[in-house]
């Protein structure tokens, strides 16, 4: 199995909130990677994780797969999704999957903390 | 601001789903005009399946090239896949002839994405799953692997009954079916290993609804009409 050619970091945004900062490709060997950084992210109080896509070069549909298992992690948490940094390419992919409709796109990290 | 440098790879938006000239045999009843559902948009419980077979002497690339060109070859005789005519490329909707258990059934699939080593199709409304499946090849040591990977829910209740009955085991013997034939024609004799994990055991009770799109119940409904 190739390896993943990704970084993700966790910070914190906001009491509640943490940010994942992605670098590199999400494709389906960034399984671990986004699960490790996930369980980072979710731990304590955290009411929503926050996807930062800014650095992110490259996505295909074994990625947007993964978005999808990390999202029912969330929901199962009752965490919510959120993801701001997209191109708007990638927010097409997002609109074609449909998966906007339950991951909220915001514009930038400021919209996506606000409120959570 | 994310990159683009698979922008050709991607389906482009679409609200739903156009099919052109539909091939003899083949019925676009089911496809034409249905939206195009993802896992989220399905009813049962959503599972995560693996299917994979090794192949000597092949690149990725090369396995994916045939895949794509003789992609309903490999299938079991039950089932037919009528490819679009323009090939497995992003945006294109095959159709496909089989059974969902007994019943015969009519639906269809678009290609939501496709590169050298991989293509997705992506289910519309009334098909038995809700999701996508990617067919896949990458490197592993001194050989090759494919590989089928699918991210689906049952559409409705009426597939997840049938799911629960038998269409777990169905697909997982359709996919290795296919793996084992693909790895045949390539000139391998390895037998595929399968692996499934139930990413979400909730049935989304929301979608209910989605039974009025079923397309096995609107093939048997004009079946007996005529």
């Amino acid at each position: 199995m190739p390896e993943a050619n990704v970084e993700m970091s966790v910070r914190d945004a906001a009491p509640t909130v943490r940010i994942i900062d992605i670098s590199g490709e999400v494709t389906a060997f960034a399984d671990s990677v986004l699960s490790e950084a996930f369980a980072k992210a979710s731990a304590g109080e955290a009411r929503a994780v926050v996807f930062n896509f800014v650095g992110m070069e490259y996505m295909n549909s074994g990625g947007i797969g993964l978005l999808v298992t990390t999202l029912i992690r969330a929901n199962r948490n009752h965490q919510q999704m959120r993801a701001f940094g997209l191109s708007p390419h990638y927010r097409e992919i997002l609109s074609l999957t449909r998966l906007d409709e339950a991951i909220r796109i915001y514009d930038d990290e400021a919209a996506a903390v606000a409120g959570a | 601001m994310s990159g683009q440098r698979d922008d050709d790879n991607w389906a482009k938006p679409v609200e739903r789903l156009e099919i052109g000239a539909v091939p003899e045999g083949a019925k676009g009843q089911t496809v034409q005009g249905r939206k195009l559902t993802g896992p989220l948009q399905g009813f049962g419980q959503m599972w995560q399946k693996t299917y994979q077979v090794r192949i000597d002497g092949k690149n990725p690339e090369e396995i994916i090239a045939v895949w794509k060109s003789s992609y309903g070859r490999f299938w079991p005789k039950t089932n037919r896949f009528y490819a679009p005519i323009a090939g497995i490329k992003p945006g294109e909707v095959g159709l496909i002839t089989g059974k969902s258990g007994p019943v015969k059934l009519s639906t269809g699939v678009m290609v939501l994405y496709a590169d050298d080593r991989s293509f997705t199709y992506m289910t519309p409304e009334g098909h038995p799953f809700a999701g996508w499946i990617t067919f896949s090849a990458h490197e592993q040591a001194d050989h090759s692997m494919a590989q089928v990977s699918a991210l689906i829910r049952s559409n409705d209740p009426i597939y997840e009954a049938g799911f629960m009955a038998y269409g777990n085991r169905a697909e997982d013997k359709m996919w290795q079916h296919t793996l084992r034939e693909l790895a045949r024609h390539l000139g391998s004799p390895h037998e595929p290993t399968s692996d499934r994990v139930k990413v979400d055991k909730k049935r989304v009770w929301r979608n209910f609804g989605n039974i009025r799109h079923n397309a096995m119940l609107t093939g048997l409904f004009r079946r007996k009409a005529h």
